[in-house]
């Protein structure tokens, strides 16, 4: 599929409920599974199915993922046909401030569609977890000669929980076509939940962003594929592993720790599959003498020498001893200092946490210490 | 004709390494795995893209597959820029006749047209065959305020052990007066490294008489070197304090692992402004699991660790499943250790697989597994055994 098919990942999706771990950061960016940014699942993904041509929009505070892709070289992806492509946020004299929505980011993205050699474009967000080629679902589209395919994984009926924040959910005929679609609905809704992911033909996508945004919409979901489920057809394609979904703390939170379970290890980076990153060229890590470490997930260049249990460990953090870290999300370069207890928190990058300190959170709503805080 | 340079490192890493027996069966010394996730060959290359220099020459001629793989064009060194580079210098065939380096000095004499390209002042020679951090700028700094012909590393060792050692005898402005080649009666200690600044015009014309002289094996320790001093050439001899460990023998190496497991190691691999670059693997990070024990231990990514493991380095995508005893060893990359196996003090190379029950090595002598072996199911591999790969 690789001569075909661009990619276009749009990495500032603003509709979700992430609080303090979004203030400086895309979504995009976003760190998971002690080594991780959130693109980092989708952008290999796409490599890992011969895609060469990839745009990636960030919003906002963009800096964090520049510094993060780079060149694209981990996803070996400086080419010199192709390759990665970052589309800065769209803001022209004509438009300025004008930003309102998923469509208006994609209006920047039209030059990058007008080049493209390819005739099918691979349009993803970037807040969902999972590994997969998208081989099969190409074939699909091709047999079932859809307009649009997206890609989706049944998850259960569940009320609204905040797991489930701003979820599209829908229901196919026998055919796998779309017949209805909800967005975060509360009751009766469907099984079938969107994983953001829509392949299309190139041309078409530029006709429907034009014809949207001239008509004021602004939301991919809701105002271009709920409207043209009678005109165009629109089918859907099951992603049958794990899921991790980054649409709320509590998701993230859940994302990670589902990261601890073997069987989901497996899913996700086993039988050879391949996740890229940035290369940090880390030392290997370290674990002292009394150290206790049970149940967690390390990056590479940490130093532990006190309790880690059922956490993630991002690259390059220190534990000292005497220190309990437990059910909590570590990100890259915190250090936590001696005798100090941790539970349900999530650090974020460059957070010092003194000795003798106590931070408790719960499941659902853990504690966040932002970005380089000193607490 | 490429840019001029200050300085050019040649590197001599055609070494077999013949006392490291299974471990170098079937690669070249200076791509011995260590630490965790290191090569030997990651020290001196990653020593020279920080203390500035950029075009580094990779003298192969044993076992060189995995080492020019490795090597591949220095991006992993951050050598692969517009005006440098690390170049594998194979011997080859010139006119009608090949020739294999005999010795390290024939070794730089057949590669003087790829010295000259980038018309050098110094040029640095060093060995793959050591683990140590080294600013190799101050040592060039110290031979050009010195105006010396050659400038020789050293380090002092303990006065017991001097005559295992090339021992250099100085005058009190460190020049050089008298090379011994492991003295039965040392005169001091200060040890040669192995690692020569040499100013390239002199060099060169030491070289060229050298391989005129067909009673000469060839060697830097054993002619070169001798004849300057015979001549009485300026050379000098640099001071270096620090970690500096040759890894020659299965002892050793296993030795200068463990060191990595000190509460302070002198070798420091997290120092920011010496980063020691190796190859990356992509892998997610290491998983230990709700039964397992990992005490001073060096984890590398991948791995996944169900049972214990004490005073250990693993490198990347170990398996250590339930039940399985992993204690004072070194066990190298993409090795599976099953169900209720033991290791201890042993050295298992890459690709093995340790099946359930296994036990190997004891608390004496170290053992070796040579890479892809398979140990069978409930088999005892004895102390100080050597197992060896099969040969390719």
């Amino acid at each position: 599929m690789r001569k075909n098919v661009c990619g276009l990942i749009y990495a500032g999706e603003e509709n979700l409920n992430l609080r303090e771990l979004v203030n400086q950061r895309s979504v995009g960016a976003l760190p998971v599974g002690g080594r991780y940014r959130a693109i980092d699942f989708i952008l290999s993904n796409m490599v890992n199915s011969g895609i060469r041509n990839i745009g990636v929009i960030p919003r906002r505070n963009y800096q964090s993922m520049m510094d993060h892709l780079g060149s694209g070289k981990e996803w070996d992806l400086n080419r010199k046909d192709g390759g990665l492509i970052i589309i800065p946020p769209y803001d022209t004299n004509e438009n300025y401030g004008a930003h309102q929505g998923t469509i208006d980011t994609l209006q920047g993205a039209a030059p990058f569609l007008r080049r493209a050699p390819q005739k099918y474009c691979l349009l993803a967000s970037s807040c969902s977890v999972y590994t997969e080629t998208y081989d099969k679902m190409f074939e699909f589209h091709m047999e079932t000669g859809a307009d649009i395919t997206l890609m989706y994984s049944v998850q259960e009926n569940a009320s609204a929980t905040l797991d489930r924040f701003a979820d599209v959910r829908f229901k196919t005929d026998e055919d796998g076509r779309v017949v209805d679609m909800k967005t975060h609905g509360t009751a009766g809704t469907y099984d079938k939940v969107s994983l953001g992911i829509y392949l299309i033909k190139k041309d078409l996508l530029q006709y429907l962003l034009d014809d949207a945004a001239s008509r004021g919409k602004y939301n991919i979901d809701t105002d271009i594929i709920m409207n043209h489920l009678d005109t165009l057809k629109i089918y859907a394609y099951e992603h049958k592993g794990y899921v991790g979904q980054l649409r709320s703390v509590a998701s993230y939170f859940s994302t990670n720790m589902d990261l601890l379970k073997r069987d989901v290890q497996e899913d996700l980076f086993g039988s050879g599959t391949k996740v890229y990153t940035k290369i940090k060229d880390e030392a290997p890590t370290r674990y002292g003498k009394d150290a206790v470490v049970k149940n967690s997930l390390i990056g590479s260049g940490c130093i532990i020498e006190g309790t880690v249990e059922n956490s993630i460990i991002f690259r390059g953090v220190t534990i000292a001893k005497g220190t309990v870290v437990k059910d909590c999300i570590i990100m890259q370069a915190s250090e936590v200092y001696a005798n100090s207890q941790l539970t349900n928190v999530i650090l974020d990058k460059k957070v010092t946490v003194r000795p003798n300190s106590v931070l408790a959170g719960s499941r659902e709503y853990p504690v966040i210490i932002p970005k380089g805080a000193n607490v | 004709m490429n840019v001029k340079k200050r300085c050019v490192a040649m590197l001599l890493a055609g070494g077999q390494g013949s006392r490291l027996y299974a471990l170098t069966q079937n690669r070249a010394k200076p791509a011995v795995p260590y630490g965790g996730k290191y090569k030997i060959i990651d020290f001196p290359l990653s020593n020279c893209i920080h203390s500035g220099i950029d075009t580094v020459g990779v003298l192969t001629q044993y076992e060189p597959l995995e080492l020019n793989a490795y090597i591949g064009n220095g991006a992993t060194w951050d050598l692969d820029c517009m005006s440098g580079g690390a170049y594998v210098l194979p011997p080859y065939v010139k006119g009608k006749k090949g020739e294999w380096y005999s010795g390290t000095a024939s070794a730089i004499y057949q590669n003087i047209h790829f010295i000259e390209q980038y018309d050098p002042e110094y040029i640095l020679i060093l060995s793959g065959d050591h683990i140590y951090t080294m600013d190799y700028e101050k040592m060039i700094d110290a031979h050009e305020k010195k105006g010396a012909d050659a400038t020789i590393a050293v380090m002092e060792v303990p006065m017991a052990e001097a005559s295992r050692f090339g021992i250099m005898n100085t005058n009190e402005e460190m020049r050089i007066v008298e090379f011994e080649e492991k003295p039965p009666v040392p005169k001091n200690n200060l040890a040669s490294m192995g690692i020569y600044v040499f100013t390239w015009s002199k060099l060169k014309e030491y070289l060229i008489a050298d391989n005129q002289d067909p009673n000469s094996s060839n060697d830097f320790g054993k002619n070169i070197i001798p004849t300057m001093l015979d001549n009485g050439e300026k050379m000098y001899a640099y001071l270096f304090s620090g970690y500096w460990k040759d890894v020659g023998t299965i002892d050793s190496l296993w030795e200068a692992n463990m060191d990595l497991l000190a509460e302070e190691p002198e070798l420091d691999l997290r120092d920011d402004n010496w980063r020691i670059y190796g190859r990356n693997l992509v892998l997610p990070p290491h998983f230990i699991g709700n039964d397992a024990t990992v005490k001073n231990s060096i984890v590398g990514d991948g791995c996944i660790v169900l049972g214990t493991v004490e005073n250990s380095i693993l490198f990347p995508n170990v398996k250590v499943e339930e039940g399985a005893f992993i204690k004072d060893s070194v066990v190298m990359q993409h090795t599976i250790v099953c169900k209720n196996s033991s290791v201890t003090r042993a050295i298992v190379d890459e690709d093995v697989t340790i099946c359930e029950d296994a036990q190997i090595g004891g608390e004496g002598k170290i053992t070796v597994v040579g890479s892809e072996l398979t140990i069978p199911k409930g088999a005892e591999i004895k102390e100080g055994e050597m197992l060896y790969p099969r040969a390719k």
